[in-house]
């Protein structure tokens, strides 16, 4: 089984983000960076499927050179060799545009399986695997926490809204995104660091690619969110903050 | 051209509440544009949707109907609404930000060269649609650029359902070409993992736990506080991913909605996923070490500090206030 998974570099969660100079984009100077959490439990699927069935699992990522260490993460924990789109004006292209960047790179391969995360923590569009099915002509299915390889493709255990599942079966090649939480998340072992530094990471021009990135959907400003609630906050020592809120519940709120 | 058409979606029957946000925000954006507001429904059976829809203020509502729409595939819902809106050109298509939409919104959008503004919270002038970033603690403006209609999908919650007026619609049947070897998946039927012995939906107190408690073995230290509280515990998705606490206490999108008395947020940021599970909470109370956690955005009370130190002292207080 040949199983490629496209993941994706973002700010790391704890990260203080802050608006650039253009307000249009968050400052990256200084910022840590990490792999997308659904698409670690993207990777972790592959992984565990190569386990069982043999195969090869190849990554896939588009951004600048910083994209290049999570990238080794990604083989340090256990994929064959990566493919990074070398690409700097990530940001100006809409999902479909980074759709089109990943599908031109993916098809050539001929995968069995393309797994991504279901969206990322830094835009949260949720959209690019959908698009890439739609690109590559496959078939797809989305919110996937577990994968099973069947006779004739796949069975898989999608999420539905407040706690419905569904088995959903499809014939491969097809497109998955996956949710988090479906399986435990591995480490990268100091082998797999080692071996990592051996591996194959091609390198494929943006430009060379020779497709459309001009987007019909443009992020043209961005802002700190209004406040919805009036928010009293509790300042002082621990103790003095929850004595504090101790005292509000009771008397202001009257919910103790 | 012909204006904005919204996309209903049914739930036990009738057409779901975020549906008529949805409604809400596409009369938002006619308000803006001058465009009338049309709805489309899509199944196999459409009729009672349709009838529920036709007596509010829309000009139009469309039966898309098919034998193989019966059960849901991104594959047939696709083929009927690119059937139907390369008919209709629409100027704006918008949709409930539903685990259903996610599935195949983008993918329909790409087919007709688009790209969906997804998870919208707001729309103004321009238009503009608003969306959040980095987990709640950003909001973007977007803009659509291109030709062709424009695709937007509303977040639930962020459009008042009841501003949706009474009316009379015209209603037409649209019937898409689908043949069953153009529909590749086979969904089977839905279900419910297992019987939920803890019901956090009627629950007046909740203490939720999120991922700033680091490691399993805090989890005593929060059952300490909701024993103290007399408080179910909750907590938010990634603590039961990690298998922390049960699947059954996952508050949000994908798991319960409550709405108690006292919500007490620990350790949670606040991603949109889990605020839509408690928004509905009559008073929240955020402790969390990050200043800008969007958290404290929903939050009636917030102590920025230290978990660690901030839960103890409050296990305490609340242990001698009882006295």
């Amino acid at each position: 089984m040949k199983i490629i998974v496209a993941i994706k570099q973002v700010p790391e969660r704890d990260a203080q983000v802050r608006i650039d100079a253009s307000g249009k984009w968050i400052e990256e100077a200084g910022l840590q960076w990490a792999l997308n959490e659904s698409d670690a439990y993207a990777l972790e699927q592959a992984l565990q499927l190569k386990e069982k069935h043999g195969g090869e699992v190849v990554v896939v990522s588009a951004g600048p050179e910083r994209v290049g260490s999570t990238i080794r993460e990604a083989l340090a924990k256990g994929a064959d060799r990566a493919i990074h789109i070398d690409c700097a004006d990530l940001g100006n292209r809409d999902a479909l545009g980074v759709a089109r960047l990943l599908a031109a790179a993916v098809k050539p391969e001929n995968p069995d399986l393309v797994l991504t995360g279901l969206q990322s923590d830094d835009l949260g569009l949720g959209q690019t695997g959908v698009i890439l099915a739609e690109l590559l002509g496959l078939p797809h299915a989305s919110l996937i926490l577990h994968v099973e390889k069947t006779e004739t493709g796949l069975s898989v255990k999608r999420e539905w809204e407040e706690g419905w599942f569904q088995t959903v079966e499809l014939p491969t090649p097809a497109v998955l995104t996956i949710q988090s939480g479906g399986n435990k998340l591995r480490y990268a072992t100091l082998m797999g660091i080692k071996r990592a530094k051996t591996k194959e990471v091609r390198i494929v021009e943006a430009t060379e690619l020779s497709i459309n990135s001009a987007p019909v959907v443009v992020l043209e400003r961005v802002t700190l969110p209004n406040r919805q609630k009036s928010t009293e906050m509790l300042s002082g020592t621990a103790k003095e903050a929850v004595a504090a809120l101790v005292e509000k519940l009771k008397f202001e709120a009257r919910v103790l | 051209m012909s204006g904005i058409w919204v996309v209903l979606e049914e739930r036990d029957g009738r057409v779901s509440r975020i549906s008529w946000e949805a409604v809400a925000a596409g009369q938002k954006l006619a308000a803006l544009t001058g465009l009338a507001v049309n709805a489309a429904v899509v199944d196999a059976q459409t009729e009672s949707l349709a009838a529920e829809a036709a007596v509010k203020a829309l000009s139009k509502v469309a039966r898309v109907e098919h034998p193989l729409l019966a059960a849901y595939t991104a594959d047939g819902t696709s083929l009927a609404l690119q059937q139907f809106f390369e008919d209709e050109k629409p100027d704006y298509v918008i949709f409930p930000h539903s685990y259903q939409v996610r599935d195949y919104a983008p993918a329909l959008a790409a087919r007709l060269g688009q790209t969906l503004i997804g998870d919208v919270t707001a729309i103004g002038g321009g238009p503009v649609f608003t969306r959040q970033l980095m987990q709640g603690r950003l909001n973007g403006s977007y803009r659509h650029t291109g030709v062709g209609p424009c695709f937007v999908s509303v977040q639930a919650g962020a459009f008042r359902a009841d501003t949706v007026e009474a009316g009379a619609a015209e209603v037409a049947v649209f019937s898409p070409l689908i043949e069953a070897a153009q529909l590749h998946s086979k969904p089977g039927e839905r279900y419910r993992a297992s019987a939920q012995t803890v019901d956090l939906a009627s629950a007046q107190l909740i203490v939720g736990v999120g991922r700033g408690i680091k490691d399993a073995d805090k989890i005593p230290l929060l059952q300490e506080l909701a024993t103290a509280l007399n408080a179910e515990l909750g907590a938010s998705r990634p603590i039961c991913d990690n298998g922390w606490l049960p699947l059954e206490r996952q508050i949000g999108s994908s798991g319960q909605t409550v709405s108690p008395k006292l919500y007490l947020a620990v350790g949670i940021s606040g991603a949109i996923q889990h605020l839509v599970g408690m928004k509905g909470s009559q008073c929240v109370v955020a402790i969390n070490k990050d200043p800008g956690a969007p958290i404290f955005e929903a939050a009636d009370y917030g102590i920025v500090g230290d978990l660690f130190e901030v839960v103890p002292a409050l296990t305490e207080a609340l242990k001698a206030a009882k006295q």
